[in-house]
């Protein structure tokens, strides 16, 4: 195996331009990944800025309502209210390391986007962070968080306007400004060295969960589950599990409206579900296409989850049959989100609503075992509006 | 027509190369047609023929409106090496296109149907020469270039690597960033010439679109140059496309005589 491929997914499918940087980044990260200055400062970081380690929750009312055990990672409780600063924390120092001034991203649901405003400002950096328009407009207020942290935003008009076109634009800005800047990738995709990097920095998730759950019911979980829209909160959880057979992972796609797919669109995300192998940014993975390869928009009621891609690792993992990828509904994803908030008094995000759905849904078949983690990936604050929104649509629609 | 033959006939006149680029399909198969009709008339010596990807990572806006024009018109694989074949200008055609196209269609197929339809040459510029054996063998089996990219960090061992890979010419990125018209032709882009050493066609590209850029990159060493958006910009207006095409195609070849 090639050491940038899972199997025969991954590599480095990018501009001639990039692939001296990629090979700088990796470069750089073999270099300080067991360098203990680098570690001491990254868990510095981690602790007093981040505020980890998170919780690991015992779910008490929900437990109760669905017959079995359920624990909540509490990655919502995060710096920035998702497990996004995790990897941007990591790749932020290592670009200091690595002599770097200026730092771009791209973001979905925004919450990337903050977590690299976040650790830009905190570490000194010039931040710029593209978001699809479509994006911009359902996820305003992370819009205004991010620039009151002197990061600049810019909203990408291209394509679908959502998280693939963003990624388009700041790779476009990479090979243009790759001297002076690290491009700040917030999943587990794209080229070689990404997913690994991302991931390794995500494992800090997982790592804690198998203390934590050790300490607390002396014996790793039936299951763990996590959503899944490039993967990176599900490769963060799942990686220090891989080796322990008995712990099944469940990745939760966006199932949006519908489970279909057109010659134009998907009315899903759900690439590791029902996506075809390809190359999609950088990377051999599993996507959304049409028969002739052209890249389909992708649908889902979360920002986050709202890819037609997702990271070569996980459609390895599911080639091989070690993950057991499932989706959900927009609107079973809504009902979790009720749910979740009235039972536990915690609002999750839009896309951690997808694993907490997911729980729900598969409890009485007992599928998931008696013990199970979900990784509750991000907040719902910032989701208020778009719930309310939605809420206002259905009441709009009883009355007709 | 094969590449090599093109720069042997062109060294035969001492004449330096104008390839231009257009995105097929844009606005229609049958505009195409017309437009490349025009190019070589006005004297382009190859012609790339763009084959438009949802998600052109190397593309600047103005080829990316041209990949959207294109798809929204109808533009397809299949369409495309059906219009490429119904081409019969005596000019080598090269398709530019993204890779998942060509991993979708299959490479050994792909290839193949390139050189069924008379093209002689093939750019991909998400396909790194790392990734790129499964193409090469293709290519080779079916007597089609394939053309590596040489950037303004591209240097040492990986300077080489693509040298040594690329065939028909190596296709010199003048400056850091995507495709689209510049004020200036970067001052890498010589020194770029300057220190390359080989005996396959030197072509400069991105950011070319006047007579005076081209002939700079000819002065510095250049054996050909191209031309993308430029042309692109002209048909996007859609007024008097074919004359105007034809035109700026005879004034960037006059620069370089």
């Amino acid at each position: 195996m090639k050491k940038a491929m899972y199997g025969k997914f991954g590599g480095q499918f990018v501009p001639e331009v990039l692939m001296p940087a990629l090979t700088e980044l990796e470069e750089a990260y073999n270099r300080y990944k067991d360098d203990p200055k680098f570690l001491e400062e990254l868990d510095y970081y981690m602790k007093e800025f981040a505020g980890r380690e998170t919780p690991l929750y015992f779910a008490r009312n929900l437990s109760k309502k669905y017959g079995i055990k359920i624990y909540l990672k509490r990655e919502d409780l995060v710096h920035g209210g998702a497990h996004k600063l995790n990897n941007t924390l990591g790749q932020a120092l290592l670009a200091k390391y690595m002599g770097k001034t200026r730092i771009i991203a791209e973001t979905g649901a925004g919450q990337h986007g903050t977590a690299t405003a976040m650790a830009a400002a905190n570490m000194g950096f010039e931040s710029e962070v593209y978001m699809g328009a479509k994006d911009v407009m359902r996820q305003h207020m992370n819009v205004y968080r991010m620039e009151l942290m002197g990061c600049k935003v810019h909203s990408v008009e291209s394509g679908s306007k959502t998280l693939k076109d963003a990624i388009n634009e700041a790779l476009r800005d990479w090979v243009t400004n790759v001297e002076n800047t690290h491009y700040l990738i917030g999943s587990v995709v794209g080229p070689h060295p990404y997913p690994m990097i991302v991931r390794d920095f995500q494992s800090v998730i997982g790592k804690e969960v198998k203390e934590q759950i050790m300490e607390k019911e002396g014996r790793y979980p039936d299951s763990i589950v996590a959503c899944a829209g490039g993967g990176s909160n599900a490769m963060g959880i799942f990686h220090p599990f891989i080796d322990d057979k008995d712990v099944k992972l469940f990745p939760v796609e966006a199932g949006g409206k519908e489970m279909k797919t057109t010659e134009k669109e998907a009315l899903h995300s759900a690439s590791l579900c029902v996506g075809e192998e390809g190359i999609l940014q950088g990377a051999h993975t599993l996507i959304l296409q049409d028969k002739y390869g052209q890249i389909l928009e992708s649908s889902s009621v979360s920002a986050g989850l709202d890819y037609s891609g997702v990271g070569p690792e996980l459609a390895y993992l599911a080639d091989i049959g070690r993950i057991t990828p499932c989706s959900i509904s927009d609107d079973e994803a809504l009902e979790a989100f009720y749910e979740l908030s009235r039972l536990e008094g915690i609002i999750p995000a839009l896309e951690s609503s997808h694993a907490v759905a997911y729980v729900m849904k598969m409890a009485k078949t007992r599928e998931l075992g008696d013990l199970v983690v979900i990784n509750l990936s991000g907040r719902g604050d910032k989701d208020l509006e778009t719930v309310f929104k939605l809420k206002e649509e259905e009441e709009k629609e009883a009355c007709q | 027509m094969r590449i090599a033959d093109k720069f042997a006939e062109l060294k035969g006149k001492n004449e330096k190369a104008l390839i231009a680029y257009v995105c097929a399909g844009d606005p229609s198969a049958e505009a195409t047609k017309e437009i490349v009709h025009a190019l070589v008339k006005g004297g382009a010596d190859i012609v790339e023929l763009g084959l438009p990807f949802s998600d052109p990572v190397a593309d600047g806006p103005t080829i990316q409106a041209a990949s959207t024009r294109a798809l929204a018109a109808g533009m397809n694989p299949d369409i495309y090496f059906e219009m490429a074949a119904s081409i019969k200008e005596n000019v080598p055609l090269v398709c530019m296109t993204y890779y998942n196209l060509i991993y979708k269609r299959g490479t050994v197929k792909f290839a193949k149907d390139c050189a069924e339809a008379g093209i002689t040459g093939i750019i991909v510029p998400d396909l790194p020469a790392e990734e790129a054996d499964e193409l090469q063998d293709s290519c080779k089996e079916n007597g089609v270039d394939l053309i590596f990219l040489i950037t303004p960090v591209t240097t040492g061992k990986r300077m080489e690597k693509n040298l040594e890979k690329t065939s028909g010419f190596v296709y010199i990125v003048s400056r850091l960033g995507v495709t689209g018209e510049r004020v200036d032709v970067a001052e890498s882009t010589k020194n770029i010439l300057a220190g390359i050493d080989t005996e396959v066609p030197k072509a400069v590209g991105f950011g070319i679109s006047n007579g005076k850029q081209a002939a700079e990159v000819i002065k510095a060493g250049a054996d050909a140059f191209i031309v993308g958006s430029a042309f692109v910009n002209i048909i996007a207006s859609g007024e008097d496309v074919n004359e105007r095409v034809e035109k700026l195609a005879s004034e960037l070849k006059e620069s370089c005589r």
